[in-house]
Protein backbone atom coordinates (compact mmCIF):
# COMPACT_ATOMS: atom_id res chain seq x y z
CA UNK A 1 0.00 0.00 0.00
CA UNK A 2 2.82 2.42 0.24
CA UNK A 3 4.19 0.76 -2.83
CA UNK A 4 6.45 2.59 -5.49
CA UNK A 5 6.81 5.68 -3.24
CA UNK A 6 8.58 4.23 -0.29
CA UNK A 7 11.43 6.13 0.18
CA UNK A 8 14.62 3.93 -0.28
CA UNK A 9 16.88 3.13 2.85
CA UNK A 10 20.41 4.46 3.31
CA UNK A 11 21.97 0.80 3.30
CA UNK A 12 24.87 0.98 5.46
CA UNK A 13 27.82 -1.46 6.66
CA UNK A 14 25.63 -2.13 9.52
CA UNK A 15 22.25 -1.75 8.16
CA UNK A 16 22.67 -4.14 5.14
CA UNK A 17 21.78 -7.55 6.26
CA UNK A 18 18.36 -6.07 7.34
CA UNK A 19 17.53 -3.94 4.38
CA UNK A 20 18.71 -7.20 1.98
CA UNK A 21 17.84 -10.42 3.56
CA UNK A 22 14.87 -10.18 1.78
CA UNK A 23 16.30 -11.17 -1.40
CA UNK A 24 16.40 -14.32 -0.18
CA UNK A 25 13.18 -14.21 1.82
CA UNK A 26 15.14 -13.47 4.82
CA UNK A 27 13.95 -11.31 8.00
CA UNK A 28 17.83 -10.64 9.74
CA UNK A 29 18.28 -9.43 12.80
CA UNK A 30 21.59 -8.56 14.53
CA UNK A 31 22.53 -11.01 17.38
CA UNK A 32 25.17 -11.77 19.81
CA UNK A 33 26.98 -14.27 18.71
CA UNK A 34 28.20 -14.64 22.90
CA UNK A 35 25.09 -14.35 24.51
CA UNK A 36 22.54 -14.90 21.93
CA UNK A 37 21.06 -11.71 22.36
CA UNK A 38 18.90 -9.84 19.13
CA UNK A 39 19.23 -5.90 19.29
CA UNK A 40 17.18 -4.14 16.24
CA UNK A 41 18.48 -1.84 15.30
CA UNK A 42 21.89 -3.40 14.71
CA UNK A 43 24.73 -2.05 17.20
CA UNK A 44 28.08 -2.89 17.11
CA UNK A 45 28.27 -4.26 20.61
CA UNK A 46 26.00 -6.21 22.71
CA UNK A 47 24.16 -4.03 24.86
CA UNK A 48 23.81 -7.04 27.27
CA UNK A 49 27.09 -8.91 27.86
CA UNK A 50 29.02 -6.09 25.76
CA UNK A 51 31.07 -8.54 23.45
CA UNK A 52 31.31 -7.41 20.04
CA UNK A 53 30.72 -10.61 18.27
CA UNK A 54 27.52 -9.28 16.46
CA UNK A 55 26.19 -11.31 13.82
CA UNK A 56 22.92 -10.70 11.60
CA UNK A 57 20.82 -14.09 11.42
CA UNK A 58 17.61 -15.13 10.20
CA UNK A 59 14.43 -15.07 12.07
CA UNK A 60 11.26 -16.50 11.94
CA UNK A 61 9.64 -13.58 10.52
CA UNK A 62 6.61 -14.38 12.97
CA UNK A 63 5.59 -11.61 15.55
CA UNK A 64 2.84 -9.34 16.83
CA UNK A 65 1.74 -6.06 17.00
CA UNK A 66 3.02 -4.48 20.04
CA UNK A 67 1.17 -0.74 18.92
CA UNK A 68 0.04 0.16 15.56
CA UNK A 69 -1.09 4.04 14.28
CA UNK A 70 -3.13 4.28 11.16
CA UNK A 71 -1.09 7.58 9.48
CA UNK A 72 -3.15 10.33 8.30
CA UNK A 73 -1.01 13.04 7.52
CA UNK A 74 1.36 12.96 4.36
CA UNK A 75 4.49 13.33 6.20
CA UNK A 76 6.35 12.30 2.92
CA UNK A 77 5.29 13.58 -0.24
CA UNK A 78 5.60 10.68 -1.62
CA UNK A 79 4.05 8.14 0.54
CA UNK A 80 -0.10 8.71 0.19
CA UNK A 81 -2.24 8.25 3.69
CA UNK A 82 -3.95 6.51 5.32
CA UNK A 83 -1.13 3.81 5.96
CA UNK A 84 0.13 1.73 8.98
CA UNK A 85 3.13 2.36 11.20
CA UNK A 86 3.75 -0.62 13.60
CA UNK A 87 6.16 -1.59 16.83
CA UNK A 88 5.87 -5.65 15.78
CA UNK A 89 7.39 -7.67 18.77
CA UNK A 90 9.41 -10.72 17.41
CA UNK A 91 8.48 -14.05 18.65
CA UNK A 92 12.27 -14.35 19.58
CA UNK A 93 12.81 -12.46 22.18
CA UNK A 94 10.85 -10.31 24.28
CA UNK A 95 10.96 -6.57 24.08
CA UNK A 96 12.49 -7.11 20.43
CA UNK A 97 10.25 -5.01 18.43
CA UNK A 98 10.13 -3.58 14.95
CA UNK A 99 9.18 0.24 13.53
CA UNK A 100 7.64 -1.09 10.63
CA UNK A 101 4.37 -1.29 8.46
CA UNK A 102 1.19 -3.59 8.31
CA UNK A 103 0.04 -3.96 5.05
CA UNK A 104 -2.16 -6.19 3.23
CA UNK A 105 -5.54 -5.66 5.28
CA UNK A 106 -7.88 -3.03 6.31
CA UNK A 107 -5.75 -0.39 8.19
CA UNK A 108 -8.54 0.12 10.48
CA UNK A 109 -8.68 -3.55 11.25
CA UNK A 110 -5.21 -3.42 12.99
CA UNK A 111 -5.11 -4.70 16.61
CA UNK A 112 -2.58 -4.70 19.25
CA UNK A 113 -1.87 -8.59 20.10
CA UNK A 114 -2.71 -9.48 15.91
CA UNK A 115 0.24 -12.22 14.64
CA UNK A 116 1.56 -10.70 11.90
CA UNK A 117 4.43 -12.49 9.51
CA UNK A 118 7.36 -10.86 7.36
CA UNK A 119 6.67 -9.95 3.90
CA UNK A 120 9.07 -7.43 1.88
CA UNK A 121 8.17 -4.51 -0.55
CA UNK A 122 11.07 -3.49 -2.80
CA UNK A 123 12.40 0.12 -2.15
CA UNK A 124 15.22 0.88 -4.65
CA UNK A 125 17.55 -1.79 -3.94
CA UNK A 126 16.37 -2.67 -0.82
CA UNK A 127 13.84 -5.33 0.71
CA UNK A 128 12.25 -3.55 3.08
CA UNK A 129 10.70 -5.61 5.73
CA UNK A 130 7.07 -5.28 6.42
CA UNK A 131 4.19 -7.52 8.31
CA UNK A 132 1.27 -9.09 7.33
CA UNK A 133 -1.62 -10.62 9.35
CA UNK B 1 23.82 21.03 52.25
CA UNK B 2 22.69 20.07 48.29
CA UNK B 3 23.27 22.20 45.78
CA UNK B 4 19.56 23.54 45.03
CA UNK B 5 19.72 25.25 48.86
CA UNK B 6 22.52 27.66 47.70
CA UNK B 7 20.47 28.85 44.91
CA UNK B 8 17.09 31.17 43.82
CA UNK B 9 15.31 31.84 40.91
CA UNK B 10 15.42 35.45 40.88
CA UNK B 11 14.27 36.51 37.60
CA UNK B 12 11.92 35.83 34.60
CA UNK B 13 11.18 37.11 31.14
CA UNK B 14 9.81 36.65 27.71
CA UNK B 15 9.91 38.16 24.46
CA UNK B 16 6.49 38.20 22.72
CA UNK B 17 5.62 34.92 22.10
CA UNK B 18 3.15 33.73 19.14
CA UNK B 19 2.87 32.18 15.44
CA UNK B 20 5.24 33.58 12.56
CA UNK B 21 6.17 36.68 14.40
CA UNK B 22 8.77 36.86 11.68
CA UNK B 23 11.32 38.11 14.50
CA UNK B 24 15.15 37.84 14.33
CA UNK B 25 15.33 34.52 17.02
CA UNK B 26 18.52 37.27 18.49
CA UNK B 27 16.30 39.64 19.54
CA UNK B 28 13.83 37.49 20.74
CA UNK B 29 16.37 36.40 23.17
CA UNK B 30 17.82 39.59 24.35
CA UNK B 31 14.44 40.20 24.42
CA UNK B 32 13.26 37.66 27.16
CA UNK B 33 17.15 37.98 28.69
CA UNK B 34 17.00 41.66 29.35
CA UNK B 35 13.38 41.24 30.99
CA UNK B 36 14.47 38.04 33.44
CA UNK B 37 17.75 40.63 33.99
CA UNK B 38 15.53 43.43 35.47
CA UNK B 39 12.88 41.08 36.86
CA UNK B 40 15.99 40.18 39.00
CA UNK B 41 16.73 43.40 39.77
CA UNK B 42 20.15 43.26 37.85
CA UNK B 43 21.60 44.65 34.85
CA UNK B 44 23.66 42.42 32.43
CA UNK B 45 27.01 43.76 34.08
CA UNK B 46 25.87 41.45 37.10
CA UNK B 47 25.33 38.17 34.80
CA UNK B 48 28.56 35.99 34.89
CA UNK B 49 26.90 32.59 33.51
CA UNK B 50 25.13 31.47 30.76
CA UNK B 51 23.24 28.06 30.14
CA UNK B 52 21.15 27.22 27.84
CA UNK B 53 19.36 23.93 25.60
CA UNK B 54 20.28 23.20 22.65
CA UNK B 55 22.17 26.48 22.46
CA UNK B 56 23.89 27.17 18.18
CA UNK B 57 23.23 23.67 16.97
CA UNK B 58 21.24 22.80 14.21
CA UNK B 59 18.39 20.13 14.00
CA UNK B 60 14.97 20.98 13.01
CA UNK B 61 14.27 24.44 11.34
CA UNK B 62 13.71 27.11 14.62
CA UNK B 63 14.15 24.68 16.87
CA UNK B 64 16.78 26.86 18.42
CA UNK B 65 17.27 30.63 18.01
CA UNK B 66 20.68 31.43 20.02
CA UNK B 67 23.71 30.41 21.12
CA UNK B 68 25.90 31.08 24.50
CA UNK B 69 28.58 32.96 22.85
CA UNK B 70 26.08 35.15 20.63
CA UNK B 71 24.37 35.98 23.99
CA UNK B 72 28.01 36.99 25.51
CA UNK B 73 28.42 39.13 22.07
CA UNK B 74 25.01 40.48 21.95
CA UNK B 75 24.75 41.42 26.01
CA UNK B 76 28.57 42.51 26.03
CA UNK B 77 28.59 39.96 29.04
CA UNK B 78 31.68 38.79 31.37
CA UNK B 79 31.53 35.20 32.09
CA UNK B 80 33.07 32.84 33.99
CA UNK B 81 31.07 29.98 33.29
CA UNK B 82 28.81 29.10 30.43
CA UNK B 83 27.59 25.94 29.07
CA UNK B 84 24.75 24.66 26.16
CA UNK B 85 24.35 21.79 24.30
CA UNK B 86 21.71 19.15 22.84
CA UNK B 87 22.95 16.30 25.29
CA UNK B 88 21.46 17.87 28.45
CA UNK B 89 19.32 16.13 31.11
CA UNK B 90 16.43 17.00 29.09
CA UNK B 91 15.66 20.61 28.59
CA UNK B 92 15.70 21.57 32.36
CA UNK B 93 19.04 19.77 32.10
CA UNK B 94 20.05 23.96 31.33
CA UNK B 95 18.91 24.80 34.74
CA UNK B 96 20.63 21.70 36.44
CA UNK B 97 23.84 22.86 34.82
CA UNK B 98 22.96 26.47 36.31
CA UNK B 99 22.71 25.34 39.62
CA UNK B 100 25.47 23.41 39.93
CA UNK B 101 27.94 26.22 38.35
CA UNK B 102 26.70 28.39 41.31
CA UNK B 103 26.79 26.09 44.11
CA UNK B 104 30.23 25.21 43.03
CA UNK B 105 31.45 28.80 42.95
CA UNK B 106 31.74 29.03 39.09
CA UNK B 107 29.27 31.78 38.84
CA UNK B 108 26.85 34.46 40.95
CA UNK B 109 24.09 35.10 38.33
CA UNK B 110 23.20 32.63 35.63
CA UNK B 111 21.20 33.54 32.43
CA UNK B 112 19.46 30.48 31.43
CA UNK B 113 17.41 30.67 28.13
CA UNK B 114 15.70 28.90 25.19
CA UNK B 115 14.50 30.91 22.15
CA UNK B 116 12.91 28.87 19.87
CA UNK B 117 11.24 30.26 16.09
CA UNK B 118 9.84 27.00 14.50
CA UNK B 119 6.66 28.58 13.25
CA UNK B 120 8.25 31.19 11.26
CA UNK B 121 10.93 28.82 10.47
CA UNK B 122 8.80 26.16 8.86
CA UNK B 123 7.39 28.94 6.53
CA UNK B 124 10.63 28.34 4.16
CA UNK B 125 11.65 25.12 5.50
CA UNK B 126 8.72 22.67 6.15
CA UNK B 127 7.56 21.05 9.35
CA UNK B 128 9.79 18.84 12.07
CA UNK B 129 8.25 16.16 10.21
CA UNK B 130 8.92 17.12 6.34
CA UNK B 131 12.64 17.57 7.40
CA UNK B 132 12.84 13.93 9.05
CA UNK B 133 11.08 12.37 5.78
CA UNK B 134 14.22 14.20 3.90
CA UNK B 135 16.22 13.20 5.88
CA UNK B 136 19.50 11.05 4.95
CA UNK B 137 21.11 10.64 8.73
CA UNK B 138 21.82 6.88 9.71
CA UNK B 139 19.42 7.00 12.14
CA UNK B 140 16.62 8.04 11.20
CA UNK B 141 16.89 5.54 8.16
CA UNK B 142 14.68 3.08 10.61
CA UNK B 143 11.86 5.53 10.25
CA UNK B 144 12.07 6.84 6.90
CA UNK B 145 11.21 4.28 4.46
CA UNK B 146 8.18 3.50 7.17
CA UNK B 147 6.73 6.94 6.65
CA UNK B 148 7.19 7.28 10.29
CA UNK B 149 6.70 10.82 11.48
CA UNK B 150 7.40 12.88 14.86
CA UNK B 151 4.04 11.93 16.08
CA UNK B 152 4.06 8.61 14.98
CA UNK B 153 5.93 8.30 18.32
CA UNK B 154 3.11 9.64 20.45
CA UNK B 155 0.69 8.13 18.66
CA UNK B 156 2.23 4.17 18.74
CA UNK B 157 2.58 5.27 22.82
CA UNK B 158 -0.51 6.30 23.12
CA UNK B 159 -2.59 3.50 21.50
CA UNK B 160 -0.30 1.40 23.99
CA UNK B 161 -1.42 3.25 27.05
CA UNK B 162 -5.18 3.22 25.71
CA UNK B 163 -4.26 -0.67 25.55
CA UNK B 164 -2.62 -1.36 29.05
CA UNK B 165 -4.68 1.27 30.94
CA UNK B 166 -8.94 0.38 29.39
CA UNK B 167 -8.64 4.56 29.56
CA UNK B 168 -10.32 6.27 27.14
CA UNK B 169 -9.95 8.86 24.24
CA UNK B 170 -13.22 11.12 25.48
CA UNK B 171 -11.15 10.58 29.54
CA UNK B 172 -7.66 11.51 28.25
CA UNK B 173 -9.39 14.45 25.97
CA UNK B 174 -9.65 16.66 28.94
CA UNK B 175 -5.90 17.43 28.94
CA UNK B 176 -6.54 19.39 25.93
CA UNK B 177 -9.52 20.60 26.98
CA UNK B 178 -8.58 21.76 30.75
CA UNK B 179 -5.43 22.65 29.25
CA UNK B 180 -7.08 25.10 26.93
CA UNK B 181 -9.26 26.95 29.36
CA UNK B 182 -6.72 27.78 31.37
CA UNK B 183 -4.57 29.41 27.47
CA UNK B 184 -7.77 31.83 28.06
CA UNK B 185 -6.14 33.22 31.00
CA UNK B 186 -2.57 33.68 29.84
CA UNK B 187 -2.61 36.76 27.09
CA UNK B 188 0.51 35.06 25.71
CA UNK B 189 -1.01 32.09 24.94
CA UNK B 190 -1.52 31.23 21.30
CA UNK B 191 -4.79 29.35 21.40
CA UNK B 192 -7.25 30.89 23.99
CA UNK B 193 -10.64 29.95 22.56
CA UNK B 194 -12.87 27.38 24.58
CA UNK B 195 -12.61 23.48 23.44
CA UNK B 196 -15.15 20.97 24.30
CA UNK B 197 -14.65 17.11 24.50
CA UNK B 198 -16.83 16.96 21.57
CA UNK B 199 -14.34 19.41 19.54
CA UNK B 200 -11.43 17.01 20.78
CA UNK B 201 -13.21 13.88 19.62
CA UNK B 202 -14.34 15.37 16.28
CA UNK B 203 -10.98 16.93 15.29
CA UNK B 204 -8.31 15.84 12.25
CA UNK B 205 -6.69 12.60 13.57
CA UNK B 206 -2.95 12.81 12.51
CA UNK B 207 -1.69 9.58 13.55
CA UNK B 208 -4.62 7.37 15.15
CA UNK B 209 -5.38 7.81 17.87
CA UNK B 210 -3.19 11.29 17.97
CA UNK B 211 -5.40 13.84 17.15
CA UNK B 212 -4.27 17.44 16.20
CA UNK B 213 -5.15 18.29 19.80
CA UNK B 214 -3.13 15.67 21.12
CA UNK B 215 0.16 17.58 19.66
CA UNK B 216 2.17 20.50 20.81
CA UNK B 217 2.16 24.17 18.80
CA UNK B 218 5.37 25.36 16.92
CA UNK B 219 5.74 28.82 18.23
CA UNK B 220 8.06 31.52 18.29
CA UNK B 221 9.48 32.84 21.68
CA UNK B 222 11.88 33.05 23.80
CA UNK B 223 11.92 32.24 28.00
CA UNK B 224 14.97 33.30 30.66
CA UNK B 225 15.21 33.17 34.06
CA UNK B 226 17.88 33.73 36.47
CA UNK B 227 19.64 31.08 38.43
CA UNK B 228 21.40 33.78 41.39
CA UNK B 229 23.12 32.77 44.45
CA UNK B 230 20.60 32.48 47.08
CA UNK B 231 22.88 34.76 49.49
CA UNK B 232 23.70 37.24 46.84
CA UNK B 233 23.04 40.86 48.79
CA UNK B 234 20.93 41.71 45.20
CA UNK B 235 18.07 38.96 45.32
CA UNK B 236 15.18 39.77 46.48
CA UNK B 237 14.22 36.97 48.64
CA UNK B 238 10.43 38.53 48.64
CA UNK B 239 9.87 37.26 44.80
CA UNK B 240 12.32 34.43 44.40
CA UNK B 241 10.99 30.97 43.63
CA UNK B 242 13.61 28.56 45.43
CA UNK B 243 14.43 24.89 44.25
CA UNK B 244 13.67 22.56 46.53
CA UNK B 245 14.84 19.83 44.19
CA UNK B 246 16.20 19.25 40.56
CA UNK B 247 16.51 15.80 38.85
CA UNK B 248 18.94 14.78 36.15
CA UNK B 249 18.07 11.26 35.66
CA UNK B 250 17.38 9.44 32.62
CA UNK B 251 13.96 8.00 31.67
CA UNK B 252 10.44 9.18 33.26
CA UNK B 253 10.45 7.30 36.17
CA UNK B 254 14.20 7.26 37.34
CA UNK B 255 13.60 10.86 36.81
CA UNK B 256 11.02 11.21 39.07
CA UNK B 257 12.08 8.77 41.48
CA UNK B 258 15.38 11.12 42.05
CA UNK B 259 13.54 13.98 42.37
CA UNK B 260 11.33 12.56 45.18
CA UNK B 261 14.77 11.17 47.15
CA UNK B 262 16.37 14.78 47.11
CA UNK B 263 13.13 16.26 49.21
CA UNK B 264 10.96 15.49 52.28
CA UNK B 265 8.04 16.49 49.96
CA UNK B 266 5.75 14.00 48.69
CA UNK B 267 3.59 13.88 45.39
CA UNK B 268 0.79 14.94 47.97
CA UNK B 269 1.99 18.34 48.70
CA UNK B 270 2.35 19.59 44.73
CA UNK B 271 0.11 22.39 44.47
CA UNK B 272 0.31 22.54 40.83
CA UNK B 273 2.01 20.80 38.34
CA UNK B 274 3.59 21.80 34.59
CA UNK B 275 4.17 18.77 33.46
CA UNK B 276 5.72 18.34 29.91
CA UNK B 277 3.26 18.13 26.81
CA UNK B 278 4.66 17.76 24.22
CA UNK B 279 2.00 15.15 23.18
CA UNK B 280 -0.48 15.05 25.50
CA UNK B 281 0.88 11.07 26.21
CA UNK B 282 4.23 12.55 27.53
CA UNK B 283 2.06 14.47 30.31
CA UNK B 284 0.30 11.40 31.28
CA UNK B 285 3.58 9.41 31.66
CA UNK B 286 4.97 12.19 33.99
CA UNK B 287 1.54 12.39 35.94
CA UNK B 288 2.31 8.61 36.41
CA UNK B 289 5.82 8.80 37.28
CA UNK B 290 5.52 11.68 39.60
CA UNK B 291 3.22 9.56 41.44
CA UNK B 292 0.85 12.40 41.22
CA UNK B 293 -1.44 9.93 39.48
CA UNK B 294 -1.47 5.92 39.82
CA UNK B 295 0.16 3.78 37.19
CA UNK B 296 -2.53 3.88 34.27
CA UNK B 297 -5.33 5.68 36.07
CA UNK B 298 -4.85 8.68 34.26
CA UNK B 299 -8.13 8.29 32.53
CA UNK B 300 -10.42 8.60 35.37
CA UNK B 301 -8.46 11.24 37.00
CA UNK B 302 -8.59 13.54 34.37
CA UNK B 303 -12.43 12.34 33.60
CA UNK B 304 -14.68 15.29 33.69
CA UNK B 305 -11.19 18.03 34.45
CA UNK B 306 -12.66 18.94 37.29
CA UNK B 307 -9.46 17.37 39.09
CA UNK B 308 -6.61 19.27 36.91
CA UNK B 309 -8.50 22.34 36.59
CA UNK B 310 -7.28 25.75 37.88
CA UNK B 311 -9.51 25.32 40.92
CA UNK B 312 -9.21 21.53 41.07
CA UNK B 313 -6.96 19.63 43.63
CA UNK B 314 -4.17 19.00 41.22
CA UNK B 315 -3.88 21.93 38.58
CA UNK B 316 -1.73 20.89 35.51
CA UNK B 317 -0.35 23.17 32.36
CA UNK B 318 -2.19 26.37 33.95
CA UNK B 319 -0.73 28.65 31.30
CA UNK B 320 -2.07 26.53 28.38
CA UNK B 321 0.67 24.11 28.37
CA UNK B 322 2.50 23.46 24.93
CA UNK B 323 -0.57 22.02 23.93
CA UNK B 324 -2.40 25.66 23.70
CA UNK B 325 0.24 28.23 25.13
CA UNK B 326 3.25 26.70 22.39
CA UNK B 327 6.03 24.68 22.56
CA UNK B 328 8.28 26.96 24.51
CA UNK B 329 10.30 23.44 24.72
CA UNK B 330 10.42 22.94 28.56
CA UNK B 331 10.87 26.65 29.20
CA UNK B 332 7.17 27.67 29.24
CA UNK B 333 6.66 25.61 31.83
CA UNK B 334 9.65 26.86 34.19
CA UNK B 335 8.30 30.46 33.05
CA UNK B 336 4.20 29.04 34.45
CA UNK B 337 5.63 27.63 37.56
CA UNK B 338 7.08 30.78 38.28
CA UNK B 339 4.08 32.88 37.40
CA UNK B 340 2.12 30.75 39.66
CA UNK B 341 4.36 30.79 42.92
CA UNK B 342 4.80 34.70 42.61
CA UNK B 343 1.36 34.84 42.17
CA UNK B 344 2.04 37.01 38.77
CA UNK B 345 -1.24 34.72 37.12
CA UNK B 346 -3.79 37.22 36.36
CA UNK B 347 -6.85 35.58 35.21
CA UNK B 348 -5.16 32.12 35.27
CA UNK B 349 -3.68 32.54 39.13
CA UNK B 350 -4.55 29.07 41.06
CA UNK B 351 -5.72 30.65 44.70
CA UNK B 352 -4.70 30.59 47.63
CA UNK B 353 -1.43 31.06 46.03
CA UNK B 354 0.43 27.63 45.30
CA UNK B 355 3.54 26.90 47.63
CA UNK B 356 4.81 24.06 45.49
CA UNK B 357 4.67 23.44 42.12
CA UNK B 358 6.62 20.17 40.08
CA UNK B 359 7.99 21.40 36.20
CA UNK B 360 9.02 17.85 33.97
CA UNK B 361 10.79 18.42 30.44
CA UNK B 362 11.47 16.14 28.18
CA UNK B 363 10.44 12.70 27.27
CA UNK B 364 11.49 9.03 26.97
CA UNK B 365 15.37 8.92 28.03
CA UNK B 366 15.71 12.90 27.61
CA UNK B 367 14.09 13.99 30.78
CA UNK B 368 14.89 16.16 33.98
CA UNK B 369 12.25 17.76 36.16
CA UNK B 370 12.53 20.88 39.09
CA UNK B 371 10.27 20.76 42.18
CA UNK B 372 10.29 24.62 42.96
CA UNK B 373 8.15 26.39 45.84
CA UNK B 374 8.51 30.14 47.05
Amino acid sequence: MIGTGRPEPVVTERSAAFWTGGAQGELRIARCQHCGWYAHPPLPVCPRCRRMEIRAEPVSGMGTVWSSTVNRYRFNPSIEPPYVVALVELVEQPGLRLLTNVVGCDPDDVRIGMPVHVVFERAGDAFVPVFTP
Amino acid sequence: MKAEDAVVISGIGTSAIGRRLRRDPLVLTVDAALAAIADAGLTPDDIDGVSTYPGALWSTPGITGAGVDDVRALLGLRLRWHAGGGELAGQLGSIVNAVLAVAGGLADHVLCFRTVWESTAQLDAGNRSTVLAASKRESHQWNVPYGAGYPTFGALALQRYLHDSGATREQLAQIAVVTRANAAGNPQAVYRDPMTVDDYLGARMISDPLCIYDCDVPVDGSVAVVVSRAASAAVDATTAVRIEAMSSASGWEPCAEMLWSRSRLEPADVDVAEIYDGFSIYAIHWLEALGLCPRHETGPFVEGGKRIALDGELPISTGGGQLSAGRLHGYGALLEACVQLRELGGDRQVLPRPEVAVVTSGAETFTSCLLLTR
